[in-house]
């Protein structure tokens, strides 16, 4: 009896997951769609689902009217740069907090995470104004280094949590063994920590790569990534929803696989910690 | 000087494998922002003919929507950010952009076939401050109403070519089938000051409505503008689409082409769209100006989209030379003999409403003129104000209260609060808004 209730229990569960994934899944599943169909289609009513005329003309207008090779390399160099950039700065930092932690660690902590809620656009002008001064506008750099400041707070918390859970014996014992602070981080912490560190990558570099405001308001032309691309083909007045999702597609699509391909990677290095 | 070095330093270490992006070389580089719709992306690809006729002019496009394009381009310009070198903008900012020093006149350096006379009065007239151009315009639209011939004759009634407010809501109750989803009347719901903004204020200058007296003090709660709101709601709940409150350009556009609307009152841009060809009732169209109450003000807007140039733009005779070609008379003829007469961006110039080609191919031309000579941006409404515009005031103020008081409209039309609870709450956050930025 007992078996059965835990059966379907499980049935239960696994429906209820399914659904709710699906329920995620659906607006990209639309927006797949759509993106196949004609404009005149895409806003048919009742709403068509698979059977139309399928199309590739929205992808080769988005195409001809756009360069994605460039929004798609800068998208790529901005994520994976400040999130690199970040873990560069936060190891150490978590490594302070984690191990030496002095009588405000835990108020720097808090304090780091604070700056989450200040609204962006209060310090718009301000950061306009100096990249203007530095002439860093509309490049690659100014990006890695604005997307890498607003991320910096999760990313020392995420390690801090990962380091937290190693034995600080471990790092005592390399110590006796002669090991320099370098070296300790290097060769004894991050080799310990690569799940948390690889999941608090990925999740940054998801961060980075959908990241809007900045990136939209702090470029023009070169270093524009597919934010900017994809704002491009909104219109407030004209149906070009059609030409919309292929843009979309085209903008969510290596985020999305890089996702799957590393889920198993980013569920774990979420959900149990760095050394379990 | 130092902080600058150590930052300096501080970013060319942050190289990584991205680096600082070259500044460009090119000293005729010219950047354009524009907003995605229709004739600017037909512009786009018309750019060969502009590179053919001027080589030593390379042209960079920045298409943004137009909300991200407007907060984009006001960042840049109020900072001197100088990113662009033409800029797209419409009707509203160009007199307060120029009155802050920010554009560059365009009565002078402009090519000798661009003739500013041949511009449309009314589109010039609200780009021009103390006698100076500051703004082309690109294209131009009004209002006006667009309906079903079908659905108007099976209702036994005609639509006249200046109908009143009257006769648009009986027709739109007449025309009302519910059983076979058709709405006798579909206009803008949703909230904002470009939204439902545009089309309440536009509809109350011809209720004898206005949104300030001579002295800036807020008119929400006079008897015209509670019949404008009053007049609005009992028509909508009528005969309009149900979820009417999340209607804009776009929802409106998508019923009438799939033949759920009887009438629409929207910008004249939209008769392209409803008598193309993904419209189901193409051949079913019929126009006529905005409606009125006899009051000598008709219910349409005035709204341009233009090329400026930013002052802090540092090739400003290579952008002039270039809104000389998308703006000047040729540009008509290149878009004609490229994508025939229909497609020339509409509602900028006499001459194309006296070209026998241009009034052949699009039926939609004379109303479409008529409609914006209907407008007067600047005796707007039947009583005297302080500001120019139609559907929107000219000051730096009004695009945060009016989003603020179209979110009041947009819950009155969607029943969470009535009319005089709308007014009162509009009348009280503008006079709030207004005192404090000094009025």
């Amino acid at each position: 009896m007992a078996r059965a209730i835990t059966t379907q229990k499980k049935v239960m569960w696994t429906a209820l997951a399914w659904a709710f994934g699906l329920m995620m899944f659906f607006p990209i599943l639309w927006t797949f769609l759509t993106s196949f169909k004609t404009e005149a289609a895409a806003i048919s009513d009742p709403p068509v689902w698979l059977f139309f005329d399928w199309t590739f003309e929205n992808y080769a207008a988005v195409q001809e009217r756009s360069n994605y090779p460039k929004a798609l390399m800068n998208s790529i160099i901005i994520a994976v740069g400040s999130t690199l950039l970040g873990i560069l700065i936060a190891v150490p930092a978590a490594w302070a907090m984690a191990f030496v932690p002095g009588r405000k660690t835990k108020d720097i902590l808090l304090w780091m995470l604070s700056t989450k809620m200040l609204p962006a656009v209060g310090v718009l002008y301000p950061l306009v104004l100096l990249a203007k001064w530095l002439g860093v506008m509309d490049s690659r750099i100014l990006l890695i280094v604005v997307l890498m400041l607003i991320n910096l707070p999760i990313i020392v918390w995420m390690l801090y949590t990962y380091f937290r859970e190693i034995p600080g014996e471990i790092l005592e014992a390399a110590r006796m063994d002669g090991a320099g602070l370098r070296s300790e981080i290097i060769y004894v912490l991050t080799p310990m920590a690569l799940p948390g560190i690889a999941s608090t990558i990925l999740l940054n570099i998801i961060l980075a790569w959908n990241e809007a405001f900045w990136t939209i308001l702090l470029t023009t032309v070169n270093a524009a990534p597919l934010t900017a691309f994809i704002a491009s083909f909104s219109a407030p007045e004209g149906l070009f929803y059609a030409k919309l999702s292929a843009a979309s597609m085209m903008a969510i699509a290596p985020i999305l696989i890089m996702g799957w391909f590393s889920q198993k990677q980013l569920v774990r290095g979420l959900t149990f910690g760095a050394v379990k | 000087m130092k902080l600058k070095q150590l930052l300096l330093t501080s970013a060319v270490g942050f190289g990584l494998s991205a680096g600082i992006a070259a500044a460009d070389a090119h000293g005729t580089t010219i950047t354009i922002a524009t907003v995605n719709n229709g004739d600017m992306i037909r512009m786009q690809g018309l750019t060969e003919d502009f590179n053919a006729k001027h080589p030593d002019i390379k042209v960079e496009w920045v298409t943004l929507e137009e909300n991200v394009l407007r907060q984009n381009l006001t960042t840049d310009i109020s900072t001197g950010g100088g990113a662009y070198d033409v800029m797209t903008i419409g009707t509203y900012e160009v007199p307060i952009w120029a009155n802050n020093g920010w554009l560059v006149s365009l009565n002078e350096g402009m090519a000798d076939d661009f003739n500013k006379e041949d511009l449309l009065p009314a589109i010039a007239g609200g780009l021009t401050v103390d006698g100076e151009l500051y703004a082309s315009p690109f294209y131009g639209e009004s209002s006006m109403v667009m309906y079903r011939t079908d659905l108007m004759e099976k209702a036994g009634l005609e639509m006249p070519d200046a109908p009143t407010w009257t006769f648009i809501r009986e027709a739109a109750a007449a025309m009302t089938d519910r059983e076979n989803d058709i709405n006798g009347i579909c206009v803008r719901g949703k909230a904002g000051w470009g939204e439902n903004g545009a089309f309440l204020t536009a509809m109350a200058n011809s209720f004898g409505a206005r949104w300030f007296d001579e002295d800036w003090n807020a008119q929400f709660d006079s008897p015209e503008w509670a019949a404008t709101l009053d007049f609005y709601l009992e028509m909508m709940n009528e005969s309009g689409p149900a979820g009417a409150a999340n209607n804009g350009f776009n929802e409106n556009l998508t019923l009438f082409q799939q033949g759920k609307c009887g009438m629409w009152i929207d910008a004249t841009v939209a008769a392209s769209f409803v008598t193309g060809a993904d419209s189901t009732v193409a051949d079913k169209v019929g126009f006529a100006l905005a409606p009125d109450n006899g009051l000598g003000k008709r219910g349409n807007w005035l709204w341009a989209w233009s090329l400026a140039i930013p002052s802090s733009s540092e090739k400003q005779d290579a952008a002039k030379t270039f809104i000389s070609w998308a703006t000047g008379p040729a540009y008509a003829e290149l878009v004609a003999g490229n994508e025939g007469w229909a497609n020339v961006p509409p509602g900028t110039r006499t001459s194309l409403y006296e070209n026998a080609d241009y009034l052949a191919a699009a039926p939609f031309a004379q109303m479409t003129l008529d409609s914006i000579l209907a407008a007067d941006p600047t005796n707007p409404t039947v009583k005297p104000v302080p500001y120019t515009g139609v559907q929107f005031v000219a000051i730096p103020e009004f695009a945060g209260i009016a989003n603020q008081v179209g979110q009041q409209f947009s819950d009155a039309l969607a029943g969470n609060q009535t009319a005089a609870q709308a007014l009162a709450n509009a009348q009280e956050l503008t006079t709030e808004e207004m005192e404090a930025a000094g009025y």
